[in-house]
């Protein structure tokens, strides 16, 4: 019930943000279900998102060596899998494309990814990425359950296949709101459903792990952390019991 | 060996002395730790409550620590700032912990306060001989609001954009001066690069100083009249031939070993948010905080961070602007004047009759459901509610001189239990 509320009032504003005058199309949220700690699944998640989003989109404020620490990848391997510029081993995730020409291009500028898990959560990109469906009326050809008329094409397509969506309609309050009833396959990609669901989960896992690199390390410390200082309560009790011993 | 060892340290403890003496006939060191420490005397029977005093100074040292540290990477301008805090977080080593302990420690900040003003509440720690000490608290709290308020400004993310141009837009309804004197806290027709550098420059600087002086003189105060007890009772009326209370003990070593243990318990819970959910999802640090500052895009939902929003609520409760920044500044206000509205002569809850005990209840649910409403977005039925929990929340203070002399409270024992 509270994810459905919180897809409503998504889609109410990505709808109110384009003029909409319909209402938005609702779908089942559905949780990532991803492991950051997965280091294989974040390794592909990287290569994904080098090869399919890193053309437009950037992630500014991620180094590529501190990707390759954290992955447990040899510098050698980060030139040659991750990097494919000209860069530097410390250079962060910049792409070609520059902000100026997305906004020419799209209408919008792609935006920055490196934070975009924690300021939409990494369910939504989960969603949003399984939410593209072919729509003939859009300049993309692609259009999106959950960002509607987003600016983005279906850039996965090659491996999900196209598909359109069949909406069931019914009002509410005197507006009409949408609803997605099933999506009907027009193509095949070449992975099977359950490949294509890892590839997105990947992609989610890592755009998590990008949103905070520390985030795995943090827990670590903080169990030892809290460790410690759970033996000093005991000393710093035994302490006080001692100094209040005379006190009635 | 053994002779010239123990022949040493005699010497060392010789020389400790003397430099003690010298330094005695100088400054008043011994008095001072005398005075404030090893012959203070509080009551023996404090019970929880009483810890969020010494939690509160702990997390002030905390904020500035971290503060400083932080403002050594930290870029106050607007095209560097968003980026500084990432750099901050990913770059800079253990930036990410003195962050956390940082945006953590504000919020933390607020929950001792709030707790240490409800123990005020509950023992009638506001009332003669200690007007002063609750006053000056009362100003460190709107200190603490005003240095909450300029440093959620400096990641210069979109909530801390959006939000500041609420804030400060309030000052706007004022009459004939309210547009100008929102312009001349802005520096800028909007909130601008000379926006944040002058906050950076009041929560760096202006505001700490002013906290940590107000900090001093509300121990200082409290240091002259004595700190109250569970019983509402002054230990000082009971005292043995040396003039000694009997019911008090040393803040050293006593006060200050039970507070080891209080700051420990407390750490591990802070520590626990720190390592596991530093942004308390979306409470401590909010979604919207991640996208930079955007004059074009305005988060749907602008509310502030959970500690202002009580006060958020009573200002959304009314329909005109003008009218609902005064009461919201009513109900900073009124606090201020409790020692004077309470009537009754009994200090402890322990004692006093069912009026009060109500009427605290009461205030104390009307302010975290207000804080809960003003979290929410704005609906017909929320605005309703907003309306009906701010009625306790004045009731309490505007009606207190007349509940609290109608109140019959128990008789007060002699000496603490």
């Amino acid at each position: 019930m509270v994810r459905r509320v919180i897809a409503g009032l998504l889609l109410a504003a990505s709808a109110a943000s384009w003029g909409q005058d319909h209402g938005a199309a609702v779908a089942e949220l559905r949780p990532a279900n991803n492991d950051i700690g997965d280091i294989a699944s974040l390794q592909r998640g990287a290569k994904y998102f080098v090869n399919y989003c890193l053309g437009c989109h950037s992630a500014q404020y991620v180094r590529y060596s501190r990707l390759g620490e954290d992955l447990g990848l040899t510098d050698a391997q980060v030139l040659e899998n991750l990097m494919f510029g000209a860069g530097q081993l410390h250079d962060t995730m910049v792409s070609s494309m520059r902000p100026e020409d997305g906004a020419l291009w799209y209408g919008v500028a792609p935006p920055d990814l490196s934070l975009i898990a924690r300021s939409r959560g990494v369910d939504y990109l989960y969603n949003y990425m399984r939410g593209f469906y072919a729509d003939p009326s859009r300049p993309t050809g692609s259009n999106n359950l959950w960002l509607e008329n987003t600016a983005m094409p279906d850039v996965l397509w090659e491996m999900g296949g196209t598909r359109s969506a069949v909406f069931s309609e019914h009002e509410e309050d005197g507006v009409i709101m949408r609803s997605l009833d099933h999506f009907e396959v027009i193509r095949e990609g070449s992975l099977s459903e359950d490949e294509y669901e890892r590839v997105i989960r990947d992609i989610s896992n890592f755009l998590e792990y990008i949103g905070e690199p520390i985030q795995l390390e943090r827990r670590a410390l903080g169990v030892r952390v809290i460790a410690f200082l759970l033996i000093f309560l005991v000393i710093s009790y035994m302490l006080k019991r001692e100094i209040w011993r005379g006190v009635h | 060996m053994a002779a010239s060892a123990s022949d040493m340290v005699d010497r060392l403890g010789r020389g400790a002395n003397s430099l003690v003496r010298w330094i005695d006939d100088r400054f008043p060191m011994s008095k001072l730790i005398r005075e404030h420490a090893t012959e203070y005397y509080a009551s023996k029977n404090f019970n929880f409550w009483y810890g969020f005093g010494v939690l509160a100074t702990v997390v002030l040292i905390l904020q500035i620590v971290t503060g400083i540290a932080l403002t050594m990477n930290y870029k106050p301008s607007a095209a560097e700032a968003f980026a500084s805090v990432e750099y901050i977080m990913r770059d800079v080593e253990w930036g990410w912990l003195i962050r956390y302990l940082h945006s953590t420690g504000a919020s933390a900040f607020f929950i001792v306060v709030y707790l240490h003003i409800f123990r005020g509440l509950l023992y009638g720690s506001y009332k003669k001989p200690r007007e002063l000490v609750w006053i000056c608290g009362m100003f460190i709290y709107v200190c603490m609001m005003a240095e909450a308020f300029f440093g959620y400004l400096l990641p210069w993310g979109n909530m801390s954009y959006c939000g500041a141009q609420v804030i400060v837009s309030l000052f706007g309804a004022l009459p004939v001066v309210g547009e100008a004197l929102a312009e001349w806290i802005r520096g800028d027709y909007y909130i601008s690069d000379i926006t944040l550098n002058r906050f950076f420059a009041f929560h760096v600087i202006a505001v700490p100083l002013m906290l940590v002086f107000l900090v001093v003189v509300h121990i200082m105060a409290l240091h002259e009249v004595g700190s109250n007890n569970p019983d509402g009772i002054e230990i000082k009326d009971h005292t043995d031939e040396s003039g000694k209370p009997v019911d008090g003990v040393a803040f050293h070593p006593y006060h200050t070993s039970k507070d080891l243990v209080i700051i420990t318990v407390f750490l591990i819970v802070f520590a626990f948010v720190v390592f596991f959910v530093p942004d308390m999802g979306g409470l401590f640090l909010e979604h919207a905080n991640f996208e930079p500052a955007n004059v074009l895009q305005t988060p749907e939902h602008i509310a502030p961070v959970w500690y202002f929003t009580p006060f958020y609520a009573i200002l959304r409760a009314v329909p005109y602007k003008l009218l609902g920044v005064i009461l919201m500044g009513l109900a900073v206000l009124l606090p201020f004047f409790l020692p004077w509205l309470d009537r009754c002569s009994v200090k402890s809850i322990r004692y006093r009759g069912w009026i009060y005990k109500l009427a605290l209840a009461a205030f104390a649910i009307s302010f975290l459901v207000l804080g809960y409403l003003g979290l929410q977005p704005v609906s017909d039925t929320y605005t309703l509610l907003c309306r009906l929990f701010a009625i306790p929340y004045f009731g309490f203070f505007l009606l207190m001189p007349l509940y609290t002399s109608w109140e019959k409270p128990r008789p007060v024992p002699e000496r603490v239990r």
